[in-house]
């Protein structure tokens, strides 16, 4: 049987392409025989006997020439360029490993660090139990996934905390054109770090930390509900701190060297992953009660 | 399973065709399924099947441990079938036994033919079967309840595998058979199902039947794994339903 | 070992808001997590019960069946404890023998169960010397997200509160009875963060903690267990302290126990 897609290319919604047209999005399990129009089978589907299936549980999308399913559980699976948080676990001579919530651990060899590392001195920089925020580059030669640290945005990460999130949730986060990690970080002041493997930092008051926190669990319980967007918002207003003056600025102090990466780029999120909410209002100033 | 003594054998079938618990011959059990039953796992599901109660866990694709038994070319499936202490009349001891140890090679086997395991070289994906409840035909209870898990953590797979096994009782074939049928009926035919293709990727006998109630057994067997299948189906899309916009079928 | 590393991150950010007599699910120091017992769960067990604390789900039977007594005690009739943290409950666990983990969490519940009498072993005998009761309390950990020991020892005590001696069945009697249960003894769990002693730990608490302690109750005033675990220290007034407090989620837990069908 022959299998219409690469393995290890599995996408979590990351190409932009316009809705279907009817603005749904269907729900198959494997095994389900796909309608393939034409479109050729993509990651999350497999062809046999001139028949197109679904192999994953997930949400059916068309993204011409291809027709994919987009998981909606299961690990994260690296795809080069995403930006994502890791936790060394094991610190080698010339490299360190980091567990990346991927199946499997991913390099960071020390020449992909903006420090001047030698040889055998790979404890000195980072240790068992560190976290990183690291952008994930190709296939290495054991097959492992390879992260590099060299970037902007990329770093140690010190202080504050790390949640965890499904991964399949991180578009929900980010919102449509970063609308909804934009309302969180203004309403809170807080700097958060999003990793696309679910692992997500935030830094502050921990006031602010915990109203963050408090969000991504409302986002990973209702996801699929319509009305994500209000409940947010109404959660953040009444938990405003009341000697606030409105939205804050980011604080002027970083929590780890290099300067916070921005909201991820648009061209990052999927808008067919981000459950349908038809139409996303703006994030509500809060002098406009 | 389950101790025998001086009991007398019970009326496993009525003059009327109704088994001890009322049902016909072709009927089965209840079923109710639970996905998502476990917090750490990466995917699970409970499934209470007649008087069986099982719960399944998945872990993976993870790293390989011990380090020797990774595959270059694909993922390891490791499945481990296990009873628990107060699961069955008689307290089983723990640890692993034979039994156990039989049900988990050839229930992995089944998952080896269906999970696409060249996607995840160097890995393993890790099964886990516990019964808390046994009523016979635990091991296909098992399988239903691992399948739901794998789909629940997001493993790619040809399809769902139902399970069910059929036996003989007072010479008549029947469909799921119950603990006393099992104890006392002449044949049981455990199977499982890839409805895609409508390949058996489990089948095991113990017991004797002719040629037709063989062709028969399969019959009624593989009907049974398609109404199976149909309730798997419903507890995952009600695990995962998208709400009122874009919702399943 | 297919351990999970945790993030030093965490730990720092669990010591800081301990300091502050905050947790990170938002609970006090003193606080559990909800805690529910439901007994009946397996039919086939003497005395079944599954008990919840938070996402911690922890399922525990009792079997009795008759046996031989021990020589050195032939008028008395046998229990062991045994629990199983089987490798479904969370990714940290391997297959195989028992851990000692496992082990600790059988030996603490068990010391609990011996010490307050919960049951009157001389009445499991049957035949002096030759026959007696054994009693199995076997312990399944489905679930672990922290603090196994208390989860664990309340299932032992409610499926105990809640067993029958399967004397027809066995042809001993010719009836089936209540197991009797003279006492209720209930472990409670508090780990050191920081300056901070908080009760009833996450698992996430139980990898940043310096130190766990573990107190068991009964309802006459008596503590029958403890157990320190994890590398860490306690002074003897922090003892009195969780000492105090084990009596107070004791009686709680203990009414919990007790109550449902029989």
């Amino acid at each position: 049987m022959s299998r219409g897609h690469r393995p290890g290319h599995r996408s979590r919604g990351r190409e932009g392409s316009p809705s279907s047209p009817s603005g749904e999005r269907t729900l198959v399990l494997p095994g389900e025989e796909i309608r393939a129009q034409g479109l050729k089978p993509g990651p999350g589907t497999y062809r046999t006997g001139g028949k197109v299936y679904a192999s994953v549980l997930g949400l059916l999308s068309e993204r011409p020439p291809l027709v994919q399913v987009i998981p909606l559980s299961g690990r994260y699976i690296p795809k080069p360029n995403d930006t994502v948080l890791g936790t060394v676990t094991d610190v080698q001579g010339t490299f360190w490993l980091l567990d990346i919530g991927a199946p499997r651990w991913a390099p960071l060899h020390m020449t992909g660090t903006p420090w001047q590392v030698d040889v055998g001195e790979t404890d000195r920089f980072l240790r068992v139990g560190d976290a990183v925020v690291v952008q994930v580059e190709n296939l290495d030669a054991t097959g492992r996934i390879g992260v590099t640290m060299n970037g902007e945005g990329l770093g140690k990460l010190e202080g504050g905390t790390i949640v965890r999130i499904s991964p399949a949730r991180v578009p929900r986060v980010v919102g449509r054109n970063g609308s909804m990690i934009d309302t969180i970080r203004r309403h809170t002041g807080a700097e958060v770090v999003v990793g696309q493997n679910g692992r997500i930092w935030i830094g502050g008051s921990p006031d602010a930390i915990h109203r963050v926190s408090e969000v991504l669990r409302i986002i990973e319980e209702n996801a699929q509900h319509s009305g994500l967007t209000e409940r947010i918002e109404s959660y953040l207003l009444a938990t405003m701190p009341t000697d606030a003056k409105g939205p804050e600025e980011p604080p002027v102090e970083h929590a780890h060297r290099d300067a916070p990466p921005k909201v991820l780029p648009t061209t990052d999120v999927d808008e067919d992953a981000v459950e349908a909410e038809d139409d996303t209002p703006e994030p509500v100033e809060p002098s406009e009660r | 399973m389950g101790s025998v003594g001086a009991k007398e054998v019970p009326v496993l079938l009525s003059p009327e065709g109704l088994r001890i618990d009322g049902r016909k011959l072709d009927e089965l059990r209840p079923i109710h399924i639970q996905v998502g039953a476990l917090h750490n796992a990466d995917g699970s599901a409970f499934v209470e099947w007649g008087a069986n109660k099982v719960m399944a866990a998945v872990y993976g694709p993870r790293e390989v441990h011990p380090r020797h038994l990774q595959q270059n070319n694909k993922a390891v499936i490791q499945c481990k079938y296990n009873m628990a202490a107060f699961a069955v009349d008689e307290r089983k001891r723990p640890g692993l036994d034979r039994r156990s140890q039989e049900i988990s090679k050839v229930i992995g086997e089944a998952f080896e033919s269906v999970v696409f395991a060249e996607e995840y070289p160097r890995t393993s994906i890790d099964i886990y079967i516990e019964v808390l409840q046994a009523n016979a035909g635990t091991r296909c209870a098992g399988l239903v309840a691992a399948s739901l898990a794998l789909a629940d953590a997001g493993i790619p797979m040809v399809d769902l595998l139902p399970a069910v096994a059929v036996g003989k009782i007072a010479g008549k074939i029947a469909l799921d058979l119950k603990k006393e049928e099992d104890n006392f009926g002449e044949a049981d035919l455990p199977m499982a199902l890839v409805p895609q293709s409508g390949r058996l990727v489990l089948l095991q006998m113990e017991g004797h039947m002719t040629e037709p109630e063989l062709s028969q057994a399969l019959e009624l067997g593989v009907q049974g794994c398609r109404d199976i299948y149909e309730k798997m189906k419903q507890a995952l899309r009600e695990r995962y339903s998208t709400g009122p916009v874009g919702g399943s079928a | 070992m297919s351990e999970e590393v945790s993030a030093e991150i965490l730990t720092t950010h669990i010591l800081d808001l301990a300091a502050e007599g905050k947790r990170l699910d938002g609970r006090g120091p003193d606080e559990y997590r909800a805690v529910t017992v439901e007994p009946g769960f397996v039919a086939t067990a003497d005395g079944p019960a599954l008990v919840r604390i938070g996402d911690t789900a922890v399922l525990s039977g009792v079997k009795l069946e008759p046996g031989k007594p021990f020589a050195d005690t032939p008028n008395a009739g046998v229990l062991t404890t045994n629990a199983e943290l089987i490798p479904l409950s969370n990714s940290i666990f391997e297959p195989g023998p028992p851990q000692p983990g496992a082990i600790e969490v059988s030996r603490v519940v068990d010391w609990a169960i011996r010490a307050a009498e919960t049951i009157d072993l001389t009445r499991l005998c049957v035949t002096p010397g030759e026959k007696t009761w054994v009693c199995y309390v076997d312990i399944h950990v489905l679930d672990h997200s922290g603090n196994l020991i208390d989860a664990a020892s309340l299932a032992a005590v409610s499926a105990l509160a809640h067993a029958t001696v399967p004397a027809k069945r066995f042809e001993i009697a010719d009836a089936d009875y209540p197991l009797e249960v003279n006492h209720f003894p209930v472990e409670c769990t508090f780990v050191r963060l920081g300056d901070t002693i908080a009760v009833d730990p996450t698992f996430d608490e139980e990898r940043a903690a310096q130190g766990r302690i573990t107190v068991a109750t009964d309802e006459v005033g008596r503590v029958v267990a403890m157990q320190k675990g994890l590398v860490g220290a306690f002074s003897p007034d922090d003892v009195k302290d969780v000492v105090r407090r084990a009596f107070v989620h004791g009686e709680r837990h203990r009414a919990l126990a007790k109550g449902g069908p029989k």
